[in-house]
């Protein structure tokens, strides 16, 4: 059954869940810079962009994490633990690409030979409201990536924007507990025709030629390959794309020491970074931006296909959108399947 | 407009043409077409034919300097603005290069546009866009807008009084006059006459939106530290999480760094994803460089910078 929730209810609807859950939602913090955040009054969910800055994976996997408090409490040692999560969540507003990432990241937090107990405190307790992509931007291609604009995996509910109103699908046991929820109304064979034609429309627009397909078997033939060493050339080593990134999931572990105790924390790390892979010893097995640049090719493309079946890359494309020198994952994903690599002296390295 | 953008272009694939094809370097620095409209990327240009992929353009505002410390022992041409050629005046007096290493093709710049200006003026994402006269042709699925191009300058580049590079080895285009078009910095004139808890406080909700990512260190070509301070683990000077003082102090001590050395060239505001304003910082400084020593970076060769100089001149009345 299809339902609906008029946009004029949306503020209630989101009030009354409130009352209920925290709620994180995409929040807008200054002209076009939006993050997915916990927020405390419905006004400030904001969708006018399609995608935030930052991906929401920091719902369940924050860029700075408290793993435990330490300190003393009188004469005794005390430790004081930050993994439970108190109150049941919902992520609204996400956008099938992000949600598709949070079953990448599921694969490596709550995987067969570990689990993560703070992500999965926080993905346990979380209902994940989807919301169609209608305009997918130009940088967008999800539809290489096994995703869609209209992806419904992972989501509990899914909603479709109509202009006037959202249609709204239940399509988990989790979605299925707001099947009286009070705001929500049958959707009427017209409204549910005009979903249809939105979805058809979008499907179009996002691109289906990156070819990821088969990358993992290109890339076991290229490792020591020179097109690393142009492909790197202009990377400026920031981390831009891997913290923009939905499914980028590496973190460092650091103790926050204060006089009378402290806390371990981890924070969101980067394989751009040369710290990435700096030795006690002074060594470092990574040691130029080339070798970097190859890992975080390597590590989504490569490793990541052979360790879980499928690349860790979504299609979002904010990597090409805020890469300040303008590197686009489209070009080198082409580039690996090139017939022959053109690296002889003298190709500039935007044409290898 | 357009006839002078063309003959700039042409003149920079000449000069790097001729370069490469007498071996007098070893690489071409320079922007290409990319992918995105409104934008540029820096290329690697390594034989005379891929010279031809060299553009010049209004979306060139990457400060091709950063690049030089990746290619430090090669021998290479940079196409450089005023506020490229400003920062390798001043890298050179830091002795980053060899003398003779570098080839500088200079192009006195039309002043660079602001892309997020541009997208945040249109409804809908802009698939196509040139330039046109002194217009900006903006064109996406169902609309077609004409933007005048001097409303959308990066706010560096509207205050911008060096924009013909004065240590070029070949300027590719005639001198342009070096009037800005704003007054010097108006933003951090508007800006000192608040209050001190007022400045404070618009910094703290700036710089609580940075993610750490350091893009404005690593596009920055005076940011070259073996180690910088956020880094080092022992000590240790700064904490990696999110509080507002650990971000604070970042955003402060790397501005501080730059006193001095700073071009002014807007590379750092540009690259970061979370669109804060550093350049107020970095403005600031660069005024009350000037004020307090007469100095501007990158302009005289010989100069050092105040900061790592002495001059029985330079004012004192900060000692009681």
């Amino acid at each position: 059954m299809k339902l609906k929730l008029d946009k004029k209810d949306l503020g209630s609807f989101l009030q009354n869940l409130m009352d209920e859950y925290d709620l994180f939602a995409p929040v807008q913090l200054a002209e076009g810079v939006s993050v997915y955040k916990k927020i405390d009054h419905p006004g400030e969910v904001d969708l006018s962009t399609s995608n935030p800055q930052k991906p929401a994976k920091e719902v369940f996997f924050p860029q700075s994490e408290t793993m435990f408090r330490y300190g003393k409490s009188g004469k005794q040692n005390e430790m004081v633990s930050t993994e439970e999560v108190i109150r049941e969540r919902i992520l609204f507003g996400a956008r099938p690409c992000d949600i598709q990432a949070v079953s990448i990241t599921d694969e490596v937090f709550l995987g067969k030979e570990y689990t993560d107990v703070y992500y999965l405190n926080k993905r346990k307790t979380t209902t994940i409201i989807g919301m169609a992509c209608d305009h997918p931007l130009s940088t967008c291609f999800c539809s290489s990536t096994s995703g869609g604009p209209f992806l419904r995996k992972g989501s509990d509910l899914f909603f479709t924007d109509l202009g006037e109103s959202f249609l709204v699908e239940l399509l988990t046991e989790k979605g299925m507990a707001f099947l009286k929820n009070k705001f929500f109304k049958e959707a009427n064979t017209k409204e549910i025709s005009l979903a249809e034609g939105i979805e058809e429309k979008a499907l179009k627009m996002t691109d289906a030629s990156v070819p990821v397909e088969g990358i993992d078997k290109r890339l076991d033939l290229m490792v020591e390959s020179p097109f690393w060493g142009r492909l790197h050339e202009k990377c400026i080593g920031c981390r831009v794309c891997t913290y923009l990134c939905p499914t980028c999931h590496c973190f460092d572990i650091m103790d926050e020491t204060m006089t009378n105790g402290g806390q371990r924390v981890r924070n969101w790390d980067s394989c751009l970074s040369p710290l990435y892979s700096q030795e006690t010893s002074g060594h470092n097995p990574r040691p130029t931006n080339r070798e970097r640049t190859r890992q975080r090719i390597m590590h989504k493309f490569n490793y990541f296909p052979k360790n879980f079946g499928r690349a860790a890359c979504v299609g979002c494309g904010r990597c090409i959108l805020y890469c300040p020198v303008h590197f686009d994952i489209r070009q080198a994903i082409n580039w690996t399947s090139a017939k022959r690599l053109k690296l002889q002296r003298g190709e500039h390295s935007t044409n290898p | 407009m357009e006839e002078r953008r063309k003959a700039i272009q042409d003149r920079i694939r000449e000069e790097a043409k001729e370069l490469l094809s007498k071996k007098a370097v070893d690489l071409i620095i320079g922007f290409g077409e990319w992918t995105l409209p409104l934008r540029t990327t820096p290329i690697f240009v390594r034989n005379p034919e891929g010279a031809d992929h060299l553009i010049w353009n209004s979306f060139c505002e990457n400060n091709l300097a950063t690049y030089l410390h990746k290619f430090s022992h090669f021998k290479v041409g940079v196409v450089a603005k005023g506020c490229d050629a400003r920062s390798i005046v001043a890298l050179s007096l830091e002795k980053r290069f060899k003398p003779d290493q570098l080839y500088l093709i200079g192009v006195p710049c039309q002043r660079m546009v602001d892309r997020r200006r541009v997208k945040k003026a249109v409804k809908g994402e802009i698939l196509h866009a040139h330039e046109q006269g002194d217009q900006i042709i903006a064109e996406g699925e169902d609309f077609r807008t004409e933007l005048k191009r001097d409303d959308f300058l990066y706010p560096s580049c509207r205050v911008c009084t060096h924009r013909t590079p004065t240590q070029a080895n070949v300027l590719v285009g005639d001198p342009v006059e070096e009037s800005p078009l704003a007054e010097a910095h108006p933003e951090v004139k508007e800006f000192e006459k608040k209050s001190q808890e007022d400045r404070w406080r618009y910094f703290e909700k700036e710089s609580n939106r940075c993610i750490r990512c350091y893009a404005c260190r690593e596009a920055c070509p005076m940011c070259y530290c073996t180690e910088c301070f956020v880094d080092s683990s022992n000590p240790k000077w700064i904490e990696k999480g999110f509080s507002a003082s650990d971000l604070e102090f970042y955003h402060i001590i790397r501005a501080y760094h730059q006193a001095g050395r700073c071009s002014g060239c807007g590379a750092c505001e540009r690259a970061c994803p979370m669109e804060i304003p550093l350049t107020y910082f970095t403005q600031k400084l660069n005024q009350d460089v000037k004020e307090l020593f007469n100095f501007e970076t990158g302009i005289d060769p010989e100069a050092p910078p105040p900061l790592s100089t002495y001059q029985t001149e330079d004012r004192q009345e900060f000692i009681k």
